[in-house]
């Protein structure tokens, strides 16, 4: 039956706007208050789903940077290292009672600012952000069993880059260990998507959190360019690119300061002939068309047992041509829009590179909104190892299929790949499970799902996706230095 | 060499399945059911929003398909004829609404029913029996044939029988297809089998699948998941394995088996979210009460409800629809 004579199309279900009150303009967060950039210059942020501006962005440059590092060390020295560790959890409690106060406000900002479905925003990145902060601040006076020596110490002023792929998320991944652990941080948010991030601001403020603690500096790769070379900060988080995150380390290799990066993927989902197909079938949508495909862990490549691809293409296709694409403000939305022109292009031009190599696209045939920026649900078949889609991260809902004959060969080409960041194994044979765990190199290795995330779970990559973890009692490492020797309490703020 | 049942259709052959070594082995090498994804697929589809005029339409959908239902030791005849005139006008002020998809009575309702369906004009209503010693099936083959017979006689042209959960357990998987062939036969041209897999008792979704293949091999209409006697029933990861075992039975063999969930729905958000599940597992073409049913009683008025709340804009008290 066609999907026109299907009498149950469901009725637009959009998700309301008024719960959000936009600025026509918004300046820096620093030092516990709102101030116009000294750079004096501002950027428009755009709905991708319409391409309306929301508002206009502050473009932090050097002198706001000053400012900004200036603010975080004298929070440190004078406030935020004094505190105990059960008073800063406090602080930690507060932001994300307030966070779960306003949830449904930070979903609907999430998904006009950047594009992904209410559901997801509401589902899934706020919640997880808001849990961010509650694990953490559970850490924060727990800190001697973190495994950094029974007198861990923070490094000072952290310097964080997220990107805008899970804009909050990724905020909450930064700020909740640098905090906890005792640091400040200056952070500046991925380009086309600040707006949670200064909500968050607000957020601070309403949480008494004592000025300075957090700063955060929007602009565009030249702030954070400008970020990662300020020798006021003394450790640096990034997440995003590893052509960047390449560049930055570049920048930080000759002062010795810790750095870590999360950084690129192209992770393999193995399906072998055994998995339960249904929910395997669910765990590839799931890890290649969650959030468009804008995931650093996305299963981008499929390699499916070469015995059952036919079926398995054919199940899963039937069940790409239900997936709905559109107005990420629809409750009923499961594709929302790509964020931004450049990221549409770049999707394009690989998707192109694909067919003109020889490997064979499908896409459902689903209407597409007018404006905005919208790319259909693609899979590849016939793809060979040696082709640019099976090798570079589109981040994109690009899928590429390639198939192996037996376990060995499916590890084999699950690794040969300069990126190790996740991987996911779909079997119902539980020793299998065990053994391709073991063999494959990826930070994160889901068993019989995919995309799955939680705060005490460690995330980070191997090879060229990172350094470092992210959650997790091991997310917290990187943002202490190890010591056994309890800290001098004089007069002075101490560092190290 | 344990042969199937003589009258098993061509089938069985089709899929390889001769006798019990074989039909054992055809249900072991179906694909695994992973509880936590199909759970978290249910629990995904659960969280559509239907408005507006999709609403209107499920509503009515829904009523449609309702086998309005009695099973109680305390079913009189006066029970039975009111719950017909509710089957065929719902709502008595609003000849709009559909009338429901059947009535479902035990064995000795059935003539009752059938008599007071035909008398008020509602003789394309059918009249559903449940059969073979419902609900726990523990009878004599014997037994379950001259119930189903009794039931077809009195005017049933749908029987809701039961499986040998026990049967099943045990990994006597012949012994459970034999019967459904048997009474498939029994049923002949006039009635339509609904096999109730009692999926409470089968406990895992594996089972659910399993069951699902075997009855609709042996000749199933309809598969049904419950009896309304046994919880957990109609859960929504239930309805969803088997609404892919009718899709993929249909992509392989062409015939169209119906689903029906029953026990436990008895909201329209419930009958709702069912209908979404119909709609993105097994398709549009299982949107027919041909093809999909809800086993329910109290459904119906909740049904009603909705329907006044989307035509007046308001929530009517409940003494508006009646209770029968």
């Amino acid at each position: 039956m066609s999907e026109n004579s299907n009498p149950f199309t469901y009725a637009p279900a959009p998700e309301s706007r008024e719960l959000v009150s936009i600025e026509s303009s918004y300046d820096l967060f620093i030092d516990g208050k709102f101030v116009a950039p000294k750079s004096k210059k501002r950027f428009p942020t755009i709905n991708p789903a319409t391409e309306e501006v929301l508002s206009k962005i502050s473009l932090g440059g050097k002198e706001d940077l000053d400012l900004a590092v200036k603010a975080a060390r004298r929070a440190y020295e004078r406030v935020w290292s004094k505190l105990p560790g059960k008073e800063r959890g406090k602080y930690l409690y507060r932001i994300a009672r307030l966070m779960q106060e306003r949830a449904r406000e930070f979903a609907v900002l999430e998904t006009l600012d950047n594009g992904k479905p209410i559901r997801e925003t509401r589902d899934t990145d706020i919640p997880l952000a808001i849990q961010h902060f509650f694990y953490h601040a559970g850490w924060a006076d727990k800190l001697e069993y973190a495994g950094a020596g029974s007198h861990p110490k923070p490094h000072g002023v952290v310097g964080q880059i997220i990107p805008w792929n899970f804009p909050l998320l990724m905020l909450a991944w930064k700020v909740a260990p640098a905090l906890a652990t005792g640091n400040t941080v200056v952070l500046k948010p991925a380009e086309t998507t600040s707006l949670t991030a200064l909500l968050f601001a607000q957020l601070c403020l309403d949480a008494g959190l004592p000025a300075g603690v957090v700063n955060i500096v929007t602009g565009d790769g030249s702030t954070g360019a400008s970020l990662v070379a300020h020798k006021g900060v003394d450790k640096f988080a990034f997440t995003g690119s590893t052509e960047v995150g390449k560049a930055i380390n570049r920048t930080l290799a000759a002062s010795a300061r810790p750095v870590t990066l999360e950084l690129g993927g192209k992770g393999a989902n193995i399906v072998f002939e055994d998995a339960a197909i249904d929910q395997a079938i669910e765990g590839i949508v799931q890890g290649i068309f969650f959030n468009q495909g804008h995931v650093c862990c996305a299963g981008s490549r499929l390699l499916i047992q070469e015995n059952i691809h036919d079926l398995f293409i054919e199940k899963l296709e039937r069940r790409i041509e239900e997936i709905r694409v559109g107005d990420p403000m629809d409750k009923n939305t499961d594709l929302g829009a790509i964020n931004s022109k450049e990221q549409l292009a770049k999707i394009i031009e690989l998707t192109q590179s694909g067919e003109v190599e020889g490997a064979k696209a499908w896409q459902p045939d689903c209407a597409l909104p007018s404006r905005g920026f919208w790319f259909r649900p693609t899979i590849f078949t016939n793809v060979t190892g040696a082709h640019r889609i099976a090798r570079e991260e589109i981040f994109g809902p690009v899928l590429s299929v390639l198939t192996f004959r037996t376990p060995q060969e499916a590890i084999e080409k699950a690794n040969n790949t300069p990126y190790g960041l996740a991987a996911g194994v779909w079997s119902e044979k539980g020793s299998r499970i065990l053994w391709a765990s073991r063999e494959l190199k990826a930070g994160v290795i889901w068993a019989n799902t995919y995309n799955k995330f939680d705060a005490a779970s460690p995330f980070g990559g191997y090879k060229e996706s990172g350094w470092g973890r992210e959650g997790g009692r091991h997310g917290l490492l990187p943002y202490l230095t190890h010591s056994s020797t309890p800290r001098v309490k004089s007069g002075k703020g101490v560092r190290r | 060499m344990n042969q199937l049942h003589a009258s098993s259709s061509n089938l069985a052959r089709d899929f390889g399945i001769t006798d019990d070594r074989s039909l054992a082995l055809f249900l072991k090498t179906l694909p695994g059911v992973d509880q936590v994804g199909a759970e978290a697929r249910a629990a995904e589809l659960a969280t559509r929003s239907i408005k507006k005029e999709s609403k209107s339409w499920a509503i009515d959908m829904a009523i449609s398909m309702v086998d309005l239902t009695t099973l109680e030791g305390a079913d009189t005849e006066g029970k039975v004829r009111s719950l017909c005139n509710k089957a065929h006008r719902p709502d008595p002020t609003d000849p709009d609404v559909p009338h429901v998809g059947a009535v479902c009575v035990y064995n000795d309702m059935v003539g009752i029913a059938r008599t007071h369906l035909d008398s008020i004009g509602a003789t394309d209503i059918p009249v559903a029996a449940v059969s073979t010693a419902f609900p726990s099936g523990r009878a004599s083959m014997e037994v379950k044939l001259r119930d189903t017979r009794d039931a077809i006689e009195a005017g049933a042209s749908e029987i809701d029988m039961v499986i040998d959960r026990g049967a099943f357990l045990s990994g006597h998987y012949k012994s459970v297809f034999d019967e459904i062939v048997a009474i498939k036969q029994e049923c002949g041209t006039k009635a339509h089998l609904k096999v109730i897999l009692e999926t409470g008792e089968l406990v895992t979704y594996d089972n659910v699948r399993r069951a699902s293949y075997l009855a609709m091999i042996a000749g199933a209409d309809f598969i049904k998941t419950s009896t309304g006697k046994v919880t957990p029933a109609a859960t929504a990861p239930v309805v969803l394995v088997m609404l892919q075992a009718v899709r993929d039975f249909f992509d392989r063999t062409g015939i169209q088996i119906g689903v029906k969930p029953a026990g436990g729905i008895r909201t329209s958000k419930d009958a709702i979210k069912q209908l979404v599940l119909v709609n993105e597992i097994a398709g549009a073409q299982w949107l027919s009460p041909a093809y999909f049913r809800i086993g329910a009683s109290a459904l119906l008025n909740d049904l009603l409800m909705q329907r006044f709340k989307m035509r007046d804009g308001y929530y009517a008290s409940s003494n508006y629809v009646s209770v029968e």
